[in-house]
């Protein structure tokens, strides 16, 4: 085998713009979310304040360094802890400063403590807020309502978030959620009588662009194959609608708190087919 | 699996545990704190320093609020949409020195009620007599509101009337009967309002009014063109009523100046109130808004008025402003400004918001930070109404907020619906087609009111249940007044759908007070505006004569100080509007003093 072969059979190597929008870049997502934020903020004040979410976001980050050096030996890569405090920070609402705080410790705790056969299965921020809506619903809300209700902003975001979820190849999990969101939608107005606008309302909204971007997407805790993705992204949409037929208010967070550990712990404990490659 | 890889695995999760129970703890530490203010309302007076009584039947007050019925094209929310209306204002129209109460009605038809306070105890409806009470007739709107103030400063109060619909003005004939002069005054024809304050913004000496739109004011609710009125967003809406400041001419008449004075917003306002917060000598206008951030407008010496709400921190997080209260609550000579929202367990927890002065920052450079939750009055359920008063004469404003928004089925909530169109695109929310049906559902409904007492150190205790305040109908509108001349302020409450409560006040005698009747003479007859310190045992309080406040409401004219245990007072000090000053030294205790502006 020539080295010219050789040469020819390697990758294309990528531009730095390639480089930049791919899945092996890990700060691609946090600099989106980030946008995300200063867009909000900037443009309908969207924070309740900004030191609660740089208290969500420190907290986010000495947890990650502190465990990570517990568990690991090692201080781990910040990017995840950094998106898990921003999120938090964006998604959760409460008058008070501790939920921030709290919300964001048990995230990141819920890493290194929910783990089976060394894989953690459940989204970190979206396994504690669901905790602080459980746990203290006299103090926290999620995000609904605590974004302007104009197009614009809503379509940068929607096109630049969809760019980038194809870029770092998460594209088909967002859009089988939001063509299944959509669908049962219609279902919805068939069985309740309402308005189809009214339906598909919440999807309009901000908190789905949180969700559907980063938190359905998050590669630690969705399963391996192309397909099962796709199909867990319907399955969530599907218990949504269970629980949005049940009147839960807060319904896409906990469905995927429901259904992404279950398909999680459904890939990590399955039996294995026999490799057809074994080392020597 | 090593001992040290067990507790590397192990650690984490006693460690989520703790934080998962972390809510329970501090939810219990809370309850053991209330545990601790508990009691019932016949050791209240001992614990508390007062203790309230609904007394209304028993002072011959039998008012029930009817909502208005609007186009059958909202029949699917109606409850939801005609949810306001309910609203009190204390005045003594007829200058007897004993506060009367003025209620509104909102269904077409139905009549307001002029509650006279005979001196008694007991209270007669007048309103018929004087004229004020047929003011809902079909095709021009329905009553929200009334401030009363003495715009021709011939002694007596008049009153505007503000409506979803026509707004009146009745001029006060002596204390014997109203007459109505709406068209003379230049008033619009049509405005959806649910706030009003009058105040004299230029120290002309003639009182004038600010009036803001809450629907557009095309928009005639009992005939819908369509069904797309509605906020274009739960929190950034900009497509409400436009907002009128009218210029006392004189002779009766009004010129509508608030382009040229630099008012210009079409936010959904709910809560007006004036007040000067930055020490100018001028009135500032704060206006609380619902889907959206309050306003406040400077007022540069009378010329002009300037939007400051970004740059003084009060215009920062948009909420659902439902009322503007002003009180010297740390008795500083500083207002703090409460402003009421929504709070619903797990869904909407915004939170209420008392603005108060940044220390160090005053005057043109003046900052708020919102310490409702650090002081404890930040979670009132769906809030409408509060009001700043000394409630049991310790010397520290206290604060009585209510709340309930839609009680009807106890069993089942509106909130999933309302939450999934609330948090939608534009073109969804803005059209009320789109709302799903209320269906006899609760919204934030069967709500317990909030009394918080203040210890003068920076908390607020909550002890309604405990006081004897145990209502659960839809509080909309609350004013506080001495109904009895006694030295205690008595409240009464304006409920939605629901009775007029007078809840009378018991205050420990231990408690000294002291009230004080002013009369302008070259500032407004009315004394809006005029600024009074009582200083007493190093202490000191500012309050200001207003011309509305609260949710709807307007408290009595009189101002009362509660002074605790004193023995005296040093001084009160009078800022008239027109600038004067006046002191008045050592003035008797648990006495109701009048001062009129020297000449």
């Amino acid at each position: 085998m020539s080295a010219g072969f050789a040469t020819a059979a390697q990758p294309k190597p990528k531009s730095a713009l390639g480089r930049f929008f791919s899945a092996e870049n890990r700060y691609l997502s946090p600099l989106f979310i980030t946008l995300i934020l200063l867009v909000g903020n900037l443009s309908f004040g969207l924070l309740e304040s900004f030191s609660r979410t740089l208290l969500a976001i420190g907290t986010a980050l000495v947890l990650e360094v502190v465990l990570g050096r517990w568990f690991w030996g090692r201080i781990p890569n910040l990017a995840s802890a950094y998106i898990t405090g921003i999120s938090v920070g964006i998604l959760l609402r409460s008058p008070e400063y501790w939920p921030y705080a709290l919300c964001s410790a048990i995230a990141i705790t819920s890493k290194y403590a929910l783990r089976v056969r060394g894989r953690h299965i459940w989204n970190p921020s979206n396994f504690a807020i669901c905790a602080m809506l459980v746990l203290a619903p006299e103090f926290v809300a999620a995000l609904s309502i605590q974004w302007g209700n104009t197009v614009w902003p809503m379509v940068v975001i929607w096109v630049l978030g969809a760019f980038i979820v194809y870029r770092v190849q998460r594209f088909h999990i967002t859009a089988a959620y939001v063509v299944s969101f959509v669908a049962l939608a219609l279902l919805r107005t068939l069985v309740t009588g309402h308005a189809f606008l009214a339906e598909v309302a919440p999807i309009t909204g901000p908190m789905y662009q949180l969700f559907i971007f980063f938190m359905i997407t998050d590669p630690k805790t969705t399963v391996t194959p192309k397909r099962a993705q796709v199909l867990v992204a319907i399955l969530v949409a599907v218990a949504e609608l269970i629980l949005r037929l049940a009147h839960v208010v807060n319904a896409p967070f906990f469905a995927l708190t429901i259904v992404g550990p279950a398909a999680m712990l459904v890939e990590i404990l399955r039996p294995k087919p026999p490799s057809l490659y074994r080392p020597a | 699996m090593t001992p040290s890889n067990s507790l590397r695995q192990i650690l984490p999760i006693v460690f989520l545990a703790a934080q998962l129970a972390f809510p329970l703890v501090y939810k219990r530490m809370e309850a053991r704190g209330k545990a601790a203010v508990a009691g019932d309302p016949s050791t209240a007076l001992a614990r508390y320093g007062f203790r309230f009584q609904e007394s209304a039947k028993a002072a011959g007050i039998d008012f029930t609020h009817a909502a208005a019925t609007f186009d059958p094209k909202l029949r699917h929310i109606m409850p939801q949409v005609a949810s306001m209306g309910a609203a009190v204002s204390i005045v003594d129209f007829d200058r007897d020195g004993w506060p009367d109460i003025y209620v509104t009605n909102s269904a077409e038809g139905s009549r307001n009620a002029l509650y006279r306070n005979l001196g008694d105890g007991t209270f007669r409806d007048v309103a018929a007599d004087v004229g004020l009470a047929d003011v809902n007739l079909p095709g021009t709107g329905v009553s929200t509101g009334a401030v009363w103030g003495d715009y021709d400063n011939d002694g007596f109060e008049d009153v505007l009337i503000y409506k979803w619909g026509k707004p009146e003005l009745f001029h006060n004939d002596g204390g014997k009967h109203f007459t109505r002069v709406t068209e003379q005054a230049g008033l619009p024809p049509w405005v959806n309002a649910n706030s009003a304050v009058w105040f004299d913004y230029d120290h002309d000496g003639k009182l004038d009014l600010f009036l803001a739109g809450y629907y557009p004011e095309d928009v005639d609710l009992w005939h819908l063109k369509n069904t797309r009125i509605m906020p274009e967003s739960f929190e950034y809406a900009r497509n409400g009523g436009r907002k009128y400041l009218f210029h006392n001419l004189g002779g009766g008449r009004f010129e509508e100046v608030s382009a040229r004075m630099g008012i210009d917003s079409r936010r959904w306002a709910l809560a007006a109130v004036a007040a000067d917060l930055r020490g100018t000598g001028y009135p500032d206008l704060f206006v609380a808004n619902d889907y959206g951030v309050s306003e406040v407008y400077f007022n540069e010496g009378g010329k002009r008025f300037r939007e400051a709400g970004k740059e003084t921190g009060i215009g920062a997080a948009p909420k659902s402003g439902m009322n503007a209260a002003v009180g010297d609550v740390l008795n500083q000579g500083r207002f703090g400004i409460y402003v009421s929202n929504i709070s619903e367990e797990g869904v909407l927890v915004q939170g209420n918001n008392l603005w108060m002065p940044r220390t160090g920052t005053s005057g043109a450079n003046i900052r708020y930070d919102n310490m409702a939750t650090a002081m404890g009055v930040d979670l009132g359920g769906w809030s409408f109404g509060a009001q700043f008063g000394d409630l049991n004469n310790d010397g520290f404003l206290d604060l009585y907020a209510v709340n309930g928004n839609v009680s009807l089925d106890r069993n089942r909530s509106y909130w999933y619906d309302y939450s999934k169109v609330a948090g939608g695109n534009r073109a969804i929310i803005s059209d009320a087609a789109n709302w799903p049906p209320l269906d006899g559902r609760s919204l934030s409904g069967y709500q317990q009111k909030r009394v918080w007492i203040n210890d003068g150190a920076g908390q607020f205790k909550e002890v309604a249940q405990f006081v004897g305040v145990t209502d659960v109908y839809d509080g909309r509108s609350i004013a506080l007044a001495d109904f009895r001349n006694r030295g205690v302020l008595d409240a009464v409450v304006a409920n939605e759908r629901g009775p007029l409560l007078l809840y009378l006040n018991t205050v420990s005698p231990d408690n000294r007070w002291i009230e004080l009747e002013l009369e302008g003479r070259q500032s407004n007859r009315s004394a809006i505006g005029a600024q009074v310190k009582v200083i007493w045992n190093g202490q000191q309080q500012v309050q200001e004569v207003s011309g509305g406040s609260g949710f709807c409401a307007q408290n009595q004219r009189r101002l009362h100080f509660g002074l605790g245990k004193t023995t005296g007072i040093d001084k009160v000090e009078i800022r008239w509007p027109s600038g004067k000053t006046q002191t008045i030294a050592a003035p008797l205790l648990n006495q109701m003093h009048k001062a009129v502006e020297p000449s």
